[in-house]
């Protein structure tokens, strides 16, 4: 009776394909083996959609249907919808109102989206619920199925500041954009390709003893198995910065200690994912079990078991607290001694995971030269570069790291924790090596933001002039230190910067624990800060009879004041520009409008609303360099060449319109590239908020100098004066006379005249960026749930490059903040272990969970920031949990200072109605 | 996701054709949960597809649903205008966290197999008085309650090898008046508690309670309760039944279940219009 479905004939978008599936096959992997790579993968689970495909004319989530079923039947993928230059409508709609940001999401919405009826349409949450996206906050995704046009027209000489559409906007619609793992089957560099799976702990902390591989050898198919013996033992850190001294190097690429549950033990490359899984079970580990600890109080009491004895190169640190950072300006005793009140409370915020759509991977492989090169998903190619050369010990022109398009990164791809194990595989096998994280190793064995207690207390005159702050944080960095310490600084430093108060003192420990390592995370420790010192700011109105808004405009920083924390050393921070108070009367003017949505019938609903305010320092105190080339090439187009990579954040788009505004041409007679160690100039990576400060400078600046040098050769060509040449879309006018640019570069080049600049920025003095969020809701007292009404949020962000993309990104950071508030929680057991280690049991926001919101811009231009604009797409998190737990409080009565803020764990608290 | 340890995929035309059973085997339905996780103690896919199970069934005696059914053929489903409880079908297909693309291939069978607490499908069959017909390997099939199915988180009465094969609602049932209601710490998300009431003609209530625990609990009250009887039955649920999980707390949950229950009970105590 055993059919065996040897050949499957089915269609795929139109073209009959021939191919067996293996037997447990999903339809997703099938379909990208026969080359349909516009099919993504976000969860494997069916929980994202990313994988949406129409199978028979149905929509289904690929990775669930049985590779089989899908014989003699027809699929469509997104690459069958429509094709570049033929879209279908649906595509032209998310290009036109640019309804996705990374894309990784995109082929998914828009198979999802282009199957609704009338009747789905007009009900989106529940229409899209089976499709998440991480970057937009869904704001744009219904404005693409709406149909509204939010792109504008790209003009030569007008393109900065216009809403232009993202350069490969019709490659992402169409699902041609190639991520890190869209490698066709018959890509030459992987023939050979091996795939590695990594074994990971079952302790959470535990020597290993022994690791018996016998079996898993004997497993045809199995290339070579690695385990702690056979690595360079070579102590690094996997976090990425351009100092490499602010993260400890407490780790080995393998490591004979394991100190959490899902730390690699080894790691297994094979002719096939199945052949290593397979292997990776058969490998028998015998651990010794120490002890763990994952409270980070507990951790840092003197009996605590010691998770890194890392001898005297951590000089400073003692047992498990890694950094420990002290300040005080003036004197909180004296401040509290002069106050009418005092607001003392402890707040805590939680762990999550960045759930950038596209998981963690990369693919190494050797040329016949012997260089190795990483395709990667990262925010810092140049630096994993680095790290790869010093793990190796191999030079630095042998290593070459690039990026295809990065789907989503939100910081945790400020990381290196895929590169080195295929690199180190690819050394050892003399071949391709690819590896592709799971989701589940999302949540188990990547970075998290750390999670933070801070204890606040505030003091303050009758008026609500506050008189002291002092803040200590105890930040849980897991059991590896990457951005710890810079984490901690980030949690001292903004969020007491933004209140004028001439005594403050802070205490910061950040303290191993046996847990899933704290990384890198839009709002790096500021997030978690801003949210107690909000939050705390409101009880100490409430205490004082003082209305939130006059607490604030009476103590926020203000242009002339010192911009200082808690610590009194010089500062390369400065007011490039203010507009912190515009975002706030923007915020009262547009919560006093009415607008939003009415508060729910019925005497359980209890309405509220709330702000916060936040603070950025626009880019790392560390330092942070980024370079960038540009060339006019023979047809009078532009060559712009940038290290920094492009993950969603919208730089290729606005570094091209930077670069245009200089030109005085329109954005696409510049072509980019990015990310690329090989064919761009180094930049220390896209994270920090320096996408726009650091790397769009040293395009500013570069562009710059190309104009003077085409302007400089265009007077000599023609003898005009310099005075009366100018750049005019693509020819140099010069007086009466008009010079097509590919005229200039014949006749330039035939003399030797190179048309080229480079240029390199590096970030000081850093400006300071504002932003302020405002919500009305209403919390059921039964139920506990939460309804956002109205949300509205103020952004001083400098100049608007792209008023569009500056828009989505505040749209994506409010969703993020949202998720953080009131839906995500990483939950431990008593052992360590992740317990909801999916989308389905770890819930970002979905469609349903995401109002839209009011977005108001401050009317500011920047003098430091390249062409007026600052950073805009990180800080715009850091207000959205503590207005939503203040408005919360305010519509309860009831103060909820530990996030997250779910409905089971505040129904208990919240008293009967008022 | 592919599950790389199968080894064997059989697509029988009857059950019968099974007829030996052991570890490593599993039924395949719609797949959704199947494919959804690694499952590496299978090597062999029994594909229930070819058996050609009729999805919905309509009779004077109710309505038998194919456990080979989808979810979106429910959804979909128009019956008799007697049939006061059908607004429920649409209402438990919404409570499903999975999206209308899931509904295309998941099946009403497979979701009570898999038995977890927050299973729309089992809420609606055991609120409708459903009766599951297995089919052991061996021996003569079986009926069981929906509500006694399912045993637990994740656990029911099935045997090794032993197949759901339908799901009865009888008429009486789907004639009943029906009050629905459901919350989720997510908006349209996995339900913390999903209670649904059904009066008959002659005032009696059924309520059942799922999602909240770890098995439909099922309070049958011959006549229409008052509000401190039907607290006081709420109450009486042993606490052991009251499921936590990422979903939501047992406290909440039954916090949730004792709120619902005043609700349904009141809605359901109006005289019909």
């Amino acid at each position: 009776m055993n059919h065996d479905p040897a050949i499957t004939s089915c269609s795929i978008d139109g073209r009959a394909v021939f191919a067996a599936p293996k037997l447990g096959q999903c339809l997703r992997t099938f379909l990208r083996e026969q080359g349909a790579l516009g099919i993504k993968k976000g969860c494997d689970a069916g929980d994202c959609g990313a994988c949406t495909v129409w199978l028979d004319g149905e929509p289904v989530h690929s990775c669930l249907v049985p590779a089989f079923r899908a014989t003699g039947g027809e699929v469509t993928t997104i690459e069958g919808l429509g094709q570049p230059g033929a879209l279908h409508e649906m595509q032209r709609r998310f290009l036109d109102a640019q309804g996705f940001q990374c894309g990784f999401c995109t082929a998914g919405m828009i198979m999802t989206a282009a199957a609704l009826d009338e009747a789905q349409r007009a009900d989106l949450p529940h229409a899209l619920k089976g499709n998440l996206c991480r970057c937009t906050g869904y704001r744009a995704v219904a404005d693409a199925i709406g149909g509204s046009v939010e792109a504008q027209e790209d003009v030569a000489g007008q393109a900065c500041g216009a809403s232009l559409r993202n350069p490969f906007g019709e490659a992402i619609v169409t699902g041609h954009a190639r991520y890190t793992m869209d490698l066709s089957a018959d890509e030459p560099t992987l023939e050979g390709l091996l795939h590695l799976k990594v074994l990971r702990a079952e302790h959470a902390h535990a020597r290993i003893a022994r690791i018996d591989r016998t079996r898993a050898e004997a497993l045809p198919g199995v290339v070579a198995i690695f385990t702690w013996e056979d690595v360079p033992r070579r102590l690094y850190s996997t976090a990425t910065h351009e100092d490499h001294l602010v993260d400890p190097d407490d780790s080995y690429i393998l490591d004979n200690v394991v100190r959490f549950r899902g730390q690699r033990v080894a790691a297994v490359v094979a002719e096939s994912e199945a052949i290593a899984e397979a292997a990776c079970r058969l490998l028998v580990v015998e651990y010794e079990i120490l002890p763990a600890v994952f409270d980070p109080e507990a951790a840092m009491r003197p009996d605590a078991p010691v998770l890194h004895d890392k001898g005297p190169a951590t000089l400073g640190s003692r047992g498990n607290i890694y950094a420990e950072i002290h300040g005080e300006v003036g004197s909180v005793a004296d401040g509290f001694a002069a106050a009418d009140a005092v607001h003392e409370r402890t707040y805590s915020t939680s762990r999550v995971q960045h759930v950038h759509l596209e998981t963690h991977g990369s693919i190494a492989w050797r040329d016949e030269a012997g260089r190795v090169h990483v395709r990667t998903s990262s925010q810092a190619p140049f630096i994993v570069q680095q790290k790869l050369c010093h793990l190796f010990a191999l030079p630095a022109r042998a290593v070459h790291v690039f990026t295809e398009r990065v789907g989503g990164g939100f910081g945790g791809k400020q990381e290196m924790i895929t590169e080195d194990l295929c690199v180190l595989a690819t050394l050892a096998t003399g071949r391709p090596v690819k590896w592709e994280y799971t989701r589940q190793e999302q949540f188990t064995a990547a970075t998290t933001r750390h999670q933070m207690t801070t204890r606040v207390k505030l003091g303050a005159t009758r008026d609500g002039t506050l008189t002291a702050i002092e803040v200590r944080v105890v930040s849980n960095t897991g059991a590896y230190g990457g951005h710890a310490g810079e984490t901690l600084a980030a949690s001292l430093g903004g969020p007491l910067t933004a209140y004028r108060c001439a005594n403050k003192k802070a205490d910061g420990y950040a303290v191993y624990t046996n847990l899933v390592p704290g990384g890198g995370f839009r709002g790096y420790g500021s997030s978690q800060t801003t949210f107690a010192i909000e939050c705390a700011i409101d009880e100490l109105a409430i205490k004082l009879g003082v209305h939130k808004f006059t607490i604030r405009r009476k103590n926020m920083i203000r242009p002339g004041d010192w911009i200082e924390s808690v610590w009194s050393d010089p500062s390369d921070v400065d007011f490039g520009s203010y507009g912190l108070d515009q975002c706030m009367d923007n915020v009262e003017s547009a919560l006093a409008s009415g607008r939003g949505a009415a508060k729910p019938a019925g005497e359980a609903w209890l309405e509220g609303t709330g702000i916060a305010l936040a603070m950025l320092e626009c880019g790392p105190p560390t330092e942070h360099r980024s370079g960038a080339e540009m060339r006019l090439v023979s047809d009078g187009r532009y060559h712009l060449a940038v290290g920094s990579t492009e993950m969603g954040n919208g730089s290729v788009t606005s570094h091209r319109q930077i670069a245009a505004e200089l030109l005085d041409c329109a954005a696409g007679q510049i072509d980019i590239i990015n990310a690329d160690t090989d064919r761009a100039p180094y930049d220390t990576g896209t994270f920090a908020s320096t996408g726009t400060v650091v790397a769009g400078q040293a395009v500013a600046l570069t562009a710059a100098a190309l104009r003077e040098n085409l302007l400089g050769y265009a007077s000599h060509h023609t003898g005009a004066e310099r005075a009366v040449c100018r750049l005019e879309s693509d020819a140099v006018l010069c007086g009466d006379r008009r010079v097509r640019l590919a005229e200039l570069y014949a006749a330039g080049s035939a003399e030797g005249h190179r048309f080229e600049a480079k240029r390199k920025a590096y970030l000081s003095p850093r400006t300071v960026a504002f932003n302020v969020h405002g919500v009305r809701l209403a919390v059921h007292r039964v139920t506990a749930e939460v309804r956002i009404l109205h949300s509205v949020h103020g952004a001083d962000i400098g100049r608007l490059i792209n008023p569009m993309q500056c828009r989505g990104q505040i749209d994506g950071a409010i969703g993020m903040g949202i998720g953080w508030a009131l839906t995500e929680n990483m939950i431990h057991d008593d052992g360590g272990a992740v317990v909801n280690p999916s989308l389905r049991n770890y819930r970002i926001p979905a469609f349903a969970d995401v109002p839209p919101s009011e977005v108001y811009f401050a009317d500011t231009h920047d003098r430091i920031g390249p062409l007026g604009a600052k950073s805009q797409g990180e800080c715009a998190i850091n207000p959205v949990a503590p207005a939503i737990a203040n408005a919360i409080a305010d519509a309860t009565g009831v103060r909820f200072a530990h996030l997250p803020l779910t409905p089971d764990r505040i129904f208990a608290d919240l008293g009967p109605a008022r | 996701m592919d599950l790389h340890t199968i080894r064997e995929l059989r697509r029988p035309i009857s059950a019968g054709s099974i007829d030996e059973w052991r570890g490593g085997y599993a039924w395949l339905a719609g797949g959704t949960w199947l494919f959804s996780e690694p499952q590496p103690a299978l090597d062999t896919l029994i594909d229930l597809g070819g058996l050609g199970w009729p999805a919905l069934e309509v009779s004077a005696d109710g309505l038998t649903i194919g456990a080979t059914c989808r979810v979106v053929d429910l959804h979909r489903f128009a019956g008799p205008a007697e049939w006061h409880a059908l607004p429920l079908f649409r209402a438990c297909c919404d409570a499903f966290l999975a999206s209308f693309k899931i509904w295309n291939a998941a099946t009403v069978g497979g979701n009570l197999c898999m038995s977890l607490p927050a299973g729309p499908m089992i809420s609606l069959t055991a609120a409708l008085e459903g009766f599951c017909t297995l089919w052991p390997r061996h021996g003569a099939p079986r009926e069981v309650p929906v509500a006694d199915f399912v045993a637990g988180n994740h656990a029911n009465v099935l045997g090794a090898g032993e197949l759901l094969r339908s799901i009865h609602l009888p008429a009486s049932a789907l004639r009943k008046r029906a009050a629905f209601r459901h919350a989720s710490l997510t908006k349209l998300g996995r339900s913390a508690a999903l209670l649904i009431g059904t009066r008959d003609a002659e005032g009696g209530l059924l309520l059942t309670i799922t999602a909240a625990t770890d098995r439909p609990v099922q309070l049958r009250f011959n006549a229409m309760p008052g509000v401190a009887e039907m607290r006081g039955a709420v109450e009486c649920i042993a606490e052991a039944r009251w499921f936590g999980d990422e979903h939501g707390s047992a406290a909440y949950k039954r916090h949730l279940a004792l709120h619902f229950a005043e609700e349904i009970r009141a809605e359901l105590e109006v005289a019909s219009p």
